[in-house]
């Protein structure tokens, strides 16, 4: 007679274990959130601008986006249910961007579209949004939403836009700086923003604009400009972007040899740009506008520095696992922040597919105040639901030593203007 | 069948399929097809000049956004209604196709490419130069409230793709009944050799330079159709990129071919798009097919079919 062998041993309860184990960690999303009414993703089409001239941004908007969503997820997702972003890129061209749009809409049944920063990809995409009722979350800084240009479904609740940032910057500049200015600025749609809305600021400052020098945007040289510069000029405000940016403040270094006027610059001309790249020293002294602090400052908040764990971002604004690999720090919360109001107005609106698309819209709509917390760590913002645009402080930083150091903060309401359009007239 | 009844079934087969292809298509697929038969249309105007004259222009973004910007400016800032706004389209296309043809076909070759490019970069620097008026780079939005035309709301779906369908034949039959007319024989005649057609009494000046006018104003219409429908102008579209496109869709498709730049327009735009599901690096894959089919299908993917199957396609 032998002995049966027992149906189990040790090593097969063992394995039995950490096969489920494995199989309980590798269960998809949906299943975790199966207490949801609906399991369903909710999912979030994510125009990324992953080639052309948008890359570096889109490259760390992803990032942002990706921790963000994250987080969400582990919180519990929205109303329930998991979220999934879904990436396609757009190739920073406003036809792709379009198609894009279209592409969530009727190929993947996105919830909404998000993300989008270029200007021209905007303003190309909203047309399309509209007429398909897709709630589109740009995070572009252009003030092409405020202006009415755009549509009911078209918001930006996660970034503040330029004519804000500019009024804000005005009194800084004539006050600290001087008030006799030169604007140097791209030929083309984002450098006329800044002429005319600084122009205007300024202007109300009982500032003077001495010149508006207008760069072709296919120049690769600048010297020939500087000599317009007039010579009672006290600040020049420079708003260059793109691959020229560093050239540029080169050669105004080499021009001027330390001994110019006060400089004010936007930090989108360096985004993504190291600020001890060679070239950069003349910058020493200068001012930058910056969204969000790039270099943590000494009164850092706790939310800033959740956020830059959370994104993967060390106390220069660089990533952790490679310093030379410099974030666009100034503009990238934006998408942080506005993953947190869609997920807020779905909560608010009960958001359960695409026919609560328009609830959706009217919940963002009824936001005001979004306090500084960990969903939105750049700071304390206003969101104004007639325009869609949210308002938020604004910072001024000056270089000393290669580092970007907080000189100023603007309070919320240096930010307002007169609302140019009220959006919740405009049909549903 | 006679040659005749075999051109009139396949192109008038394909656009009846097109106009069916309405009642079937997924949405997504629909929003798409409408699209590409604005952009084929674009490329049968770029083939009249390059398949058929044998004339390379790198610069037809330019009549592309003469169109576009003709007709939305107009809406823009003279208040025009959609059809006018589309006829100051198609006047500013053949406007600016016969002042560049004047000029540029003085030139030949290498020198015609060159001088186009740099026309229509000119072109692009113009529209960015005049920002005030055309918001530059930016662009602006053509509201889709003014989107009507003799009441039919483009901004529908259903309407937009049969205006597109429309675009489309009209310029697929004018193309197909073109290049059978005299005129059009002259043209092949001047793509084979130039010398041997003068020699026979013909202006070659004249008719390259009516085929520059057939083919900018074609493009434009394309343009002006395509901000109609979309409801957006942009410098973007004024760009060296756009002036590659039609050349691409053109030799991928079959130049020379009437079928041709639609294939091309519809192949590349799947290529795009179905690469860009699978890989970010979708432009690489796009680059690996169109140099494949370079090497394997130098006539295009309609001339390859002209070769090997129907020899009277035209």
């Amino acid at each position: 007679m032998t002995n049966p062998k027992t149906g189990t041993t040790r090593r097969g309860a063992l394995k039995t274990l950490a096969g489920g184990a494995a199989g309980a960690a590798s269960l998809p999303l949906w299943a975790r959130f199966s207490h949801a009414q609906s399991a369903e993703p909710i999912r979030i089409g994510f125009q990324v601008h992953r080639t052309g001239i948008g890359a570096a941004y889109g490259r760390w908007y992803g990032r942002t986006t990706e921790a963000a969503a994250k987080l969400i997820n582990d919180a519990g997702g929205i109303n329930g249910r998991p979220v999934e972003i879904v990436a396609e890129d757009d190739g920073t061209d406003p036809k792709r961007g379009a198609e894009v749009v279209e592409k969530f809409a009727t190929q993947h049944n996105a919830d909404v579209a998000f993300g989008t920063l270029f200007s021209h990809v905007v303003i190309g995409s909203a047309p399309r949004a509209g007429e398909l009722k897709l709630p589109y979350f740009v995070v572009s800084e252009g003030h092409h939403v405020a202006s009415g240009m755009l549509n009911r479904y078209t918001l930006q609740p996660g970034i503040t836009d330029v004519k804000s940032q500019v009024k804000a910057m005005a009194p800084f500049v004539t006050e600290n700086l001087g008030k006799k200015v030169t604007l140097v600025f791209p030929d083309y749609a984002y450098g006329h923003d800044h002429r005319d809305f600084f122009s205007a600021a300024v202007e109300a400052q009982g500032g003077e604009v001495l010149a508006k020098l207008a760069i072709p945007p296919s120049e690769t040289s600048f010297t020939k400009y500087f000599p317009k510069i007039p010579r009672e000029t006290e600040v020049l405000y420079h708003v260059m972007v793109g691959p020229g940016v560093l050239t540029f403040v080169k050669e105004l270094g080499e021009f001027f040899g330390g001994r110019g006027p006060e400089l004010f610059g936007f930090i989108d001309s360096l985004e993504a740009v190291a600020m001890d790249s060679p070239g950069l020293e003349f910058l020493e002294g200068s001012h930058f506008w910056e969204g969000m602090p790039r270099h943590a400052q000494p009164d850092q908040s706790e939310f800033d520095k959740y956020y830059r764990a959370q994104v993967g971002v060390n106390d220069r604004g660089a990533a952790i696992n490679d310093p030379a690999d410099v974030s666009t720090y100034g503009h990238m919360f934006g998408c942080w922040e506005t993953l947190y109001v869609i997920k807020q107005a779905m909560e608010a609106a009960g958001y359960r597919g695409p026919q609560d698309r328009a609830s959706l819209v009217e919940a963002v709509e009824d936001i005001t105040v979004m306090p500084h917390s960990r969903e939105h760590p750049q700071g304390p913002k206003v969101f104004n639901g007639k325009t869609h645009q949210v308002f938020g402080q604004q910072h001024i930083s000056r270089v000393e030593n290669g580092n970007l150091v907080k000189v100023h903060t603007t309070s919320i309401e240096d930010t307002f203007y007169p609302d140019e359009v009220d959006y919740t007239k405009r049909p549903l | 069948m006679s040659r005749r009844a075999r051109i009139l079934a396949l192109h008038g087969g394909l656009l009846a399929v097109l106009f069916a292809a309405q009642f079937v298509l997924p949405a997504y697929h629909h929003g798409n097809l409408a699209r590409i038969m604005v952009l084929a249309s674009y490329a049968l105007g770029y083939n009249l000049l390059f398949g058929y004259t044998g004339l390379l222009s790198l610069g037809h973004a330019l009549f592309f956004a003469a169109g576009m910007y003709g007709m939305a400016l107009s809406m823009q800032h003279l208040e025009a209604a959609p059809a006018p706004a589309l006829l100051a389209g198609l006047a500013a296309g053949i406007a600016v196709s016969a002042l560049l043809g004047l000029l540029a076909l003085r030139t030949a070759g290498v020198a015609f490419m060159i001088v186009t490019l740099m026309f229509a970069q000119a072109g692009h620097l113009t529209i960015l130069y005049f920002g005030e008026w055309t918001r530059g780079d930016e662009g602006f939005v053509i509201a889709a409230t003014r989107r009507v035309l003799w009441g039919i709301d483009l901004a529908d779906p259903v309407s937009r793709y049969f205006a597109a369908w429309g675009l489309f034949a009209v310029c697929l039959l004018s193309t197909l009944w073109l290049v059978r007319r005299p005129f059009g024989k002259v043209l092949i005649a001047i793509r084979e050799n130039e010398e041997r057609v003068r020699m026979l009494g013909y202006d070659p000046f004249l008719h390259k330079l009516g085929a520059l006018v057939v083919s900018g104003t074609m493009s434009a219409a394309a343009g002006a159709v395509y901000g109609l429908l979309f409801g957006y102008a942009g410098a973007t579209f004024a760009s060296v990129q756009y002036s590659i496109f039609p050349l691409l869709w053109v030799l991928l498709g079959g130049a020379g071919t009437v079928l041709g730049p639609f294939v091309g327009t519809l192949f590349m735009f799947y290529l795009i798009d179905l690469a860009s599901g699978v890989t970010t690096a979708y432009m690489l894959i796009a680059g690996v097919v169109l140099v494949a089919l370079t090497l394997f299908a130098p006539q295009g993917l309609m001339g390859e079919v002209r070769r090997r199957l129907w020899g009277w396609l035209p």
